[in-house]
């Protein structure tokens, strides 16, 4: 894909510290910033190409990238590279803000505080939720599937695993039989 | 020498590996199997406090499955942050360093492209599952769900930083009005 000798390893891991740390709200754009604009290790076709894998497989996308880049050019040690250096920070960061939590949560103003936080966490999430949909508005079939997952989820709680096995492959082929 | 492992710590693994494997379209769409085992499942804690961790995570700097890690915390403690971590990330990276050799093959195939696309709907559900559970719990008066919906339109309508808001949410919070 690119001809470029691969960057040393301690820069893979200075590059995924750095978006560990200031990856707040959501670490994509922090890692496409560092990966294709500021060391250019990829070209952004190659970023994509590579997002739309972890995109495509199930878990963590950033973590799944870190690993998936890190393989590539260093092997094992390169995906356990890019993976501790992108996760240390965080790790470190949030076992601190629980132990905080752990001891303040019991008075009132934190109380008051955290309620005030997580109103706003919820609004995040529906504002993504809101965000990823807008796409299907083209194609109104697909909300049918929306509704349901959503059904399955939220309202009777069907455990991920059937929501998944079920109404995963269903989506793809009413896709694949309106696009015949 | 001890050979006894903490059961919680095998729940862990077993929860965080599965939603690992599970999790298409990232950290959101498992939310609500998450909130499902963590507080119906295992009764490690109840929805009002998982809601505060899960706030507590997006608050914090880096990709947003680290709720995993607060959670592991919160439930075992040091062992338990470790052993989250890894179960939510290890599956997941070793399958697409498994898979990426091979992907770059099917750049243009149609299946790829179904898949990519037809998966969508699913994870649209999810993410909406996950964001009504976190508002019927974060809603426990008119003013939280208020605020919930001020923010919304603030995320969707404008391009102030996401922290910027979680910490005037955070603030106006603190004023103890809105409970």
């Amino acid at each position: 894909m690119d001809e470029k000798p691969p960057p040393p390893l301690r820069e893979l891991f200075a590059g995924f510290f750095s978006v560990g740390v200031y990856g707040f709200g959501g670490v994509l754009p922090w890692a496409r910033r560092m990966i294709v604009e500021q060391r250019q290790w990829l070209s952004p076709a190659d970023f994509n190409d590579m997002l739309a894998l972890c995109q495509f497989l199930p878990g963590p996308n950033i973590i799944n990238l870190s690993a998936a880049l890190g393989f590539r050019w260093y092997g094992w040690a390169g995906a356990i590279t890019c993976f501790t250096g992108l996760m240390f920070a965080p790790m470190v960061i949030i076992i601190l803000m629980g132990m905080g939590y752990a001891h303040v949560s019991g008075h009132p103003f934190v109380q008051h505080a955290l309620s005030g936080l997580a109103a706003a966490a919820s609004a995040f999430v529906i504002a993504t939720s809101l965000k990823i949909a807008s796409p299907l508005l083209r194609r109104p079939y697909s909300l049918g599937i929306v509704a349901v997952t959503f059904l399955a989820a939220a309202v009777f709680r069907v455990p991920l695993l059937y929501v998944v096995i079920v109404f995963a492959p269903l989506s793809i082929l009413l896709l694949a039989q309106v696009e015949k | 020498m001890s050979l006894s492992i903490n059961p919680d710590l095998i729940s862990l693994a077993t929860i965080y590996g599965q939603l690992s494997l599970l999790a298409f379209g990232g950290g959101n769409s498992i939310l609500p199997e998450m909130q499902r085992q963590i507080v119906d499942v295992h009764h490690w804690m109840t929805a009002r406090e998982f809601v505060s961790l899960y706030a507590i995570a997006q608050a914090a700097p880096g990709p947003n499955m680290l709720v995993a890690t607060l959670i592991g915390w919160q439930v075992a403690g040091l062992s338990g942050a470790l052993v989250a971590t890894a179960a939510i990330s290890w599956p997941s990276c070793l399958l697409t360093v498994a898979v990426s050799s091979v992907w770059f093959r099917f750049r243009e195939a149609r299946w790829r492209r179904l898949v990519q696309v037809g998966i969508v709907p699913v994870t649209v559900g999810l993410v909406m599952a996950g964001a009504a559970l976190l508002t019927y719990t974060t809603s426990s008066s008119w003013g939280l769900l208020a605020l919930t919906a001020v923010a919304t339109v603030v995320f969707l309508r404008t391009k102030l930083h996401p922290l910027i808001v979680l910490a005037a949410a955070t603030a106006l919070g603190a004023t103890g009005w809105l409970s």
